[in-house]
């Protein structure tokens, strides 16, 4: 297997942000990570994974879709969209390199999405193996192996070496534009600390969450649980969960005048907010019980429903880290399963 | 401290004095505790949970609570007074719908500041004097305690009940705390450096909204920001609205109402010290019309809403701060 030594990283790096932009995860001063576009000197985190995730590259939170400017009667169409450059994203878990999965069936089925499939196009994931997977992964809940990520090309630590393994053609060609600065090495300790986190992998506290009880036919078993108000009674309404998901895929347009133009908007929405979905004869969800509960519904139940049984989440564990009052789709699951 | 309060908990259901507890339920791990509504003695053993990590400020969750068919009784931390008497001052909660057992707190622990030490793997922490051992899946983890204590913890003002019924333990006193300090390291930086500090700060914002919504004093029905006839509405960081509006909007809203609960900052995301632009309106406050505490007391009047002719003028305002 190729190979480049840890220490040669910022040499490596440095090719590779001299052909298109790199983004690596990095240290934030407050000790979480966060995806920072490379400059020379900077540093892979240690953390095992960035706040934000890799979703944000391909469906950014905020973007403009079209500009309309107005003359008279006449209405000029602009397309906004400048970006044509490629790009690669490095060090991307396997949990988030799954999403692009679940993202893919939503944005490029008919009708696709051309902006996402643009970046889609553009954009390189090299992800990186699990070696110190955290308390919170499941990832395993849904079939992902954390010491084989998916990707466009994928890397394996040993703690001295970095080896490179290609997934599909556009990972190949990643590994040939960098191949000057790669080695044969041997994988005997790769091995050894592949076996060694595939064993933590199986002690992980969530290791035995399993998604059995939960597919595309548990609509009317699920939807008038009597559990959803306990579940959802301390829920803030925020959009936090919704917002580091590297799955959730919801979201908002709107056409601003600004004076001088009018220009159409696209944000992230979030099924915890009270205006989500909102339409002409009011809201569908009037009580945070009908937002949270659609929330995990989707992901548990409507999405494989729709898409051959994959489920809408990866088992990333942001939303356990991260939601201000620590309810979360395991804690969902676990209830929901109870008889 | 827990058994003490299952016991009580168990005992007020049992006599009739209330009908449901709040309080804060074990989750998978030894930090993720959920605020829960507890309406038994089997729910109370199966999951009521007080510990180090029981940070959640439940006075807001009384807005709703208290609304409902017969009493509840709550367990507040210091600090949740603070916030429980200044909702009631400002007539959200209904009092008589609310038994309050005051509980002490010697601070709380906070699982995210322990993972940003490069800690995962949390599998327990106990508290051991001043230092905090982390039991991990990669072996056991030391670290000191104020690298492990949420940041409302360490500058806490107060150890005393501002509002209860009964207590379970001592009561304890105003402490002289240090939390003005960071804000005093603020105003003795340039313009430039402050306008450099708030913007890479603010600039993490996601406009989640969380600190918004856990903030006892952002209790209005329909909130500015979520209402699309305002025509500022707004469900995501665009136009470096955040920076420059949005966190400075709602902290002079909450001016002189905000009692430095610190659950802003607790459950920022993205680590957001929001709790300084807070501690600036309060310590001008305490300067310019003398020393106040928001929910200190249910019956005084705000100085921001009240009028005295020792009111500084507002050219105050051109007299400070220009460099």
């Amino acid at each position: 297997m190729l190979k480049i030594a840890i220490d040669s990283l910022g040499e490596l790096f440095g090719k590779i942000a001299s052909a298109q932009t790199l983004y690596i995860p990095a240290d934030r001063p407050d000790g979480e990570a966060e995806y920072r576009k490379y400059e020379p000197g900077m540093k892979l985190t240690g953390r095992l994974n960035t706040v934000r995730s890799a979703k944000d590259f391909f469906f950014p939170q905020t973007e403009s879709l079209v500009d309309f400017k107005v003359e008279g009667k006449n209405i000029e169409v602009i397309d906004p969209r400048k970006e044509c450059e490629d790009f690669v994203v490095f060090g991307v878990r396997a949990c988030d390199a799954r999403s692009f999965t679940i993202l893919d069936k939503v944005f490029l089925a008919d009708p696709v999405d051309s902006y996402y499939k643009n970046r889609r196009d553009h954009g390189t994931i090299v992800t990186m193996a699990c070696t110190r997977p955290a308390e919170t992964c499941f990832c395993g809940t849904f079939g992902i192996d954390a010491t084989a990520p998916e990707g466009d090309a994928a890397c394996f630590s040993d703690g001295e070496s970095i080896f490179f393994k290609a997934n599909n053609d556009k990972g190949q060609r990643f590994i040939d534009s960098i191949s000057s600065l790669l080695e044969e090495g041997d994988t005997a300790k790769l091995d050894e600390v592949q076996s060694k986190t595939r064993e933590i992998l199986k002690k992980l506290p969530l290791a035995a969450l399993s998604t059995e009880n939960f597919g595309g036919d548990k609509l009317n078993e699920y939807f008038n649980s009597d559990k959803w108000g306990e579940l959802s009674e301390s829920c803030l309404g925020c959009g936090t969960c919704t917002f580091v998901c590297p799955t959730c895929q919801c979201y908002d347009i709107k056409d601003f005048d600004t004076g001088h133009g009018i220009k159409r908007f696209r944000c992230w929405d979030s099924c915890m907010y009270s205006d989500f979905t909102k339409m002409a004869h009011g809201n569908p969800r009037l009580t945070q019980l009908e937002r949270f509960r659609q929330r995990f519904m989707h992901k548990l139940v409507y999405f494989p429903k729709n898409n051959d049984g994959e489920f809408g989440c990866v088992g990333c564990g942001r939303c356990l880290s991260k939601c201000p009052i620590s309810m979360n789709i395991v804690k969902v699951m676990k209830a929901l399963e109870e008889k | 401290m827990q058994e003490a309060m299952i016991s009580k908990a168990k005992a007020l259901l049992a006599d009739g004095t209330v009908t449901r507890v709040i309080g804060w339920k074990r989750g998978e791990f030894v930090y993720d505790v959920t605020p829960a509504v507890f309406e038994s003695a089997q729910e109370l053993d199966e999951g009521f949970v007080y510990d180090d990590f029981t940070a959640a400020n439940v006075s807001k969750y009384l807005i709703k609570e208290s609304r409902k068919e017969g009493k509840i009784l709550c367990f507040l931390k210091p600090c949740d007074t603070y916030s429980f008497n200044q909702l009631i001052k400002e007539h959200r909660i209904i009092r008589e719908n609310v038994y309050i057992v005051g509980i002490p707190s010697d601070g709380k622990l906070d699982a995210e500041k322990i993972k940003s030490k490069g800690i995962t793997g949390i599998l327990s922490a106990q508290r051991d004097g001043d230092t905090v051992k982390v039991e991990t899946l990669y072996g056991i983890e030391t670290l000191p305690l104020a690298d492990a204590m949420l940041e409302k913890c360490l500058s806490c003002k107060s150890k005393k009940h501002v509002i209860y019924d009964e207590l379970i333990g001592e009561d304890g006193e105003v402490i002289d705390s240090d939390r003005f300090d960071m804000v005093e390291k603020l105003e003795n930086m340039t313009a430039e450096e402050r306008f450099e500090f708030w913007r890479s700060e603010l600039s993490k914002c996601i406009r989640c909204n969380a600190c918004r919504n856990v903030c006892p004093a952002c209790s209005c029905e329909k909130c500015v920001f979520d209402n699309p006839q305002s025509g500022v509405e707004n469900k995501a960081p665009a136009d470096s609205f955040e920076e420059n509006m949005f966190h400075i909007i709602r902290a002079f809203h909450v001016a002189g109402r905000c009692t430095d609960c610190g659950e802003c900052s607790r459950v920022c995301p993205q680590n957001i010290p929001l709790h300084l632009l807070n501690r600036k309106f309060i310590k001008d406050i305490n300067s310019l019309y003398g020393e106040y505490q928001a929910g200190e007391d249910t019956t005084s009047r705000s100085p921001l809403t009240n009028y005295d002719t020792e009111d500084c003028e507002p050219k105050i305002v051109h007299e400070r701060g220009v460099e």
